[in-house]
């Protein structure tokens, strides 16, 4: 199997509490590689501008489209602003379109992140922590069969978890969007990995000879040493819960308890029904409030993703 | 710490401990385990038993065997699906890893100005929903309010339809790659970054070039990064369902409803309501998937000795 670099965790324990990227030793901000640093390129930055200006341009065209009104939409070059500054007006508009329907949605979806992926970071928590710093029968056998499930397409699962929730008469309810979403198995081997490096196995023992139990052990000694593994687990089930298209899909008949994306799809979807109402500078109004809170979230917690994949980067 | 010496100092019989260490790991990972079952294996085991049962109008179900596998190996629509996903798969892939390792290399390597907004910039996208990715790219592709309309416009000329029929599939590899260009650069530049600068220092000293020291030092340590981040899109491209579903609404004559093989599947579970068959197809996919990601582990790692 795999084994993935302790780096980040070495230097987490060296710290105490933050996620530093790298340990010493290892290259930090600009390379530091022998005497000579190696000059800039206006080249390279060019070329590699490129795939920024790739990246960037649908994101620039969404708030640009997004101060337009449905009627200026139409007929104006996608890439500047055209007709009134309708930014104010669309989200207002967007807010209180059909009863507000879009707050309710965005209400649900914090639900489904909240439980979703907050469980989902709980259970791999505790569950990746057992794996790596316990020796009990069966150890082996779990880590078959999660690594095992990782491959299993999610979407495959889709069908008969259906089923078996609407035997449950689950479906169509908030549990059938939440409970799939509590297992991520990447967050699970991804603290596994975390743990077996940040929490000393002698810092353990000792807290065990102390008498103390082991909530108490993991609760007071290894919660703290694990803090920047977890805001990663989180960050990841977070974009998983909150972008997730599939899965509410097939559980979820009722538009009251859709998420953001299935709204978002049924407002495109509306403009194409018959006598439906094309409202395309809401939609485009409320994808970008649905991206905002991500994107916000991405850009502030940056060190602690960074540092979450750094550990999750397999080496051999 | 304090109490970690303390303890140290007084110390307990070996056996104790050893007794205790025995079952309550199963306390941790018991509850992930317990979910896990429940959404994971108990579906499994749930759609295996489904593909050997066939619905009836009278009687409920009939085990049938064998019968749904050997109807989906003869099923022309699954095999187009799985073909398009594959065609998918070959072109796809290569190109967005290729890109993203590109640039992780780029960024890496020290010589672009402003690497860190690069970095984050190009990331960005991955924070972006499939649904809110695919509704920008549908709205800027089509020809009443998109991009490509306003460049007709302005240079006169006529350009091909990007969700014309023959064309929908490139447009939807065009969508995926921006959603997860950035995401596999930060895998493989994350990978990049653990490289021990002694490597570097040596490679100086035997007076390597950077075209060496990529060749030579820095693609053989990332490695099983390519592999974890070429098996996640191998999951990814056979998966593929969000894009296509949410384009149908736009593209509904490029579009079929069994246009990937999870498309087929949801549509014959939720239009046909057959549940037995859809399942089967369901599996029949996962099987596949597992089978091809694990061939490219395999040889990933052979290549490593």
């Amino acid at each position: 199997m795999t084994v993935v670099d302790p780096a980040p965790a070495r230097a987490a324990r060296a710290t105490g509490r933050t996620a530093p990227r790298l340990r010493p030793g290892v290259r930090e901000g600009a390379p530091r590689r022998g005497t000579a640093r190696p000059r800039r390129s206006v080249l390279l930055t060019v070329a590699t501008g490129v795939v920024l200006v790739y990246s960037l341009i649908p994101l620039a065209w969404l708030v640009i489209n997004a101060t337009k009104t449905q009627g200026s939409l139409f007929g104006s070059f996608g890439l500047w602003f055209s007709g009134p500054f309708a930014l104010g007006t669309n989200v207002a508009e967007t807010l209180t379109y059909d009863d507000g329907v879009f707050v309710r949605w965005l209400l649900n979806t914090l639900l489904y992140v909240v439980a979703g992926a907050g469980g989902a970071t709980a259970l791999a928590v505790i569950g990746g922590y057992g794996l790596a710093k316990f020796s009990f029968p069966g150890r082996r056998a779990v880590f078959a069969i999660v690594i095992g499930a990782v491959a299993v397409p999610g979407t495959a699962l889709a069908v008969p978890t259906f089923l078996m929730f609407s035997r449950m008469g689950l479906t169509n309810t908030p549990w059938s969007v939440i409970i799939p979403s509590l297992i991520s198995p990447f967050g699970l081997y991804l603290m596994w990995t975390f743990a077996s490096e940040a929490v000393p196995t002698e810092l353990l023992e000792a807290a065990r000879m102390d008498g103390a139990s082991e909530l108490r052990t993991f609760a007071q000694i290894s919660l703290p040493l694990l803090a920047p593994g977890i805001v990663t687990v989180l960050l990841f089930t977070m974009v998983a819960t909150w972008n997730n298209y599939f899965l509410p899909l097939i559980m979820l008949r009722d538009p009251d308890w859709y998420p953001l994306t299935l709204g978002l799809n049924s407002w495109n979807a509306q403009a194409a029904t018959a006598g439906g109402e094309a409202i395309f500078n809401l939609v485009i109004t409320g994808s970008l409030l649905t991206i905002l809170p991500l994107v916000a979230a991405f850009l502030l917690l940056q060190r602690y993703w960074q540092s979450g994949l750094a550990a999750g980067s397999v080496k051999e | 710490m304090r109490m970690a010496q303390a303890v140290i100092a007084t110390g307990l019989p070996a056996t104790t401990r050893r007794a205790r260490r025995s079952w309550r790991g199963w306390g941790f990972v018991g509850p992930f385990m317990a979910v896990f079952g429940l959404v994971f294996l108990a579906p499994i085991a749930y759609s295996l038993y489904l593909s050997l049962f066939r619905q009836q109008l009278v009687g409920g179900n009939a085990f049938v065997g064998i019968e749904n596998y050997q109807r989906a190996l003869g099923d022309a629509q699954l095999w187009a699906a799985f073909g398009r996903v594959a065609l998918f798969l070959a072109v796809q892939v290569p190109i967005m890893l290729g890109i993203a390792l590109l640039v992780a290399l780029a960024i890496d390597g020290g010589r672009l100005y402003g690497a860190s907004f690069f970095r984050i910039s190009i990331f960005l996208p991955y924070a972006v929903p499939a649904v809110v990715a695919t509704l920008m790219w549908g709205f800027m592709y089509g020809t009443r309010f998109g991009l490509v309309g306003n460049i007709e416009d302005a240079l006169g000329v006529a350009l091909p339809d990007p969700l014309a029929p023959d064309l929908v599939l490139a447009s939807i590899g065009n969508i995926v790659t921006w959603e997860f260009v950035g995401y596999n650069m930060l895998i493989f530049y994350s990978a990049l970054r653990v490289i021990p600068t002694t490597l570097y220092e040596a490679a100086e000293i035997d007076g390597a070039g950077p075209w060496r020291v990529i060749t030579a030092i820095k693609l053989p340590a990332i490695r099983g990064a390519m592999v974890v981040a070429t098996i996640f899109s191998i999951i990814g491209s056979f998966q593929l369902f969000n894009e296509p579903a949410i384009l149908q609404n736009l593209a509904p004559n490029a579009i079929t409803t069994h246009f990937t093989p999870n498309m087929y599947a949801y549509s014959l579970s939720f239009s046909g309501q057959q549940y037995n068959y859809s399942a089967t197809v369901a599996l029949i996919m996962g099987l596949l998937t597992m089978v091809v990601a694990y061939v490219v582990q395999l040889r990933g790692m052979r290549k490593e000795a």
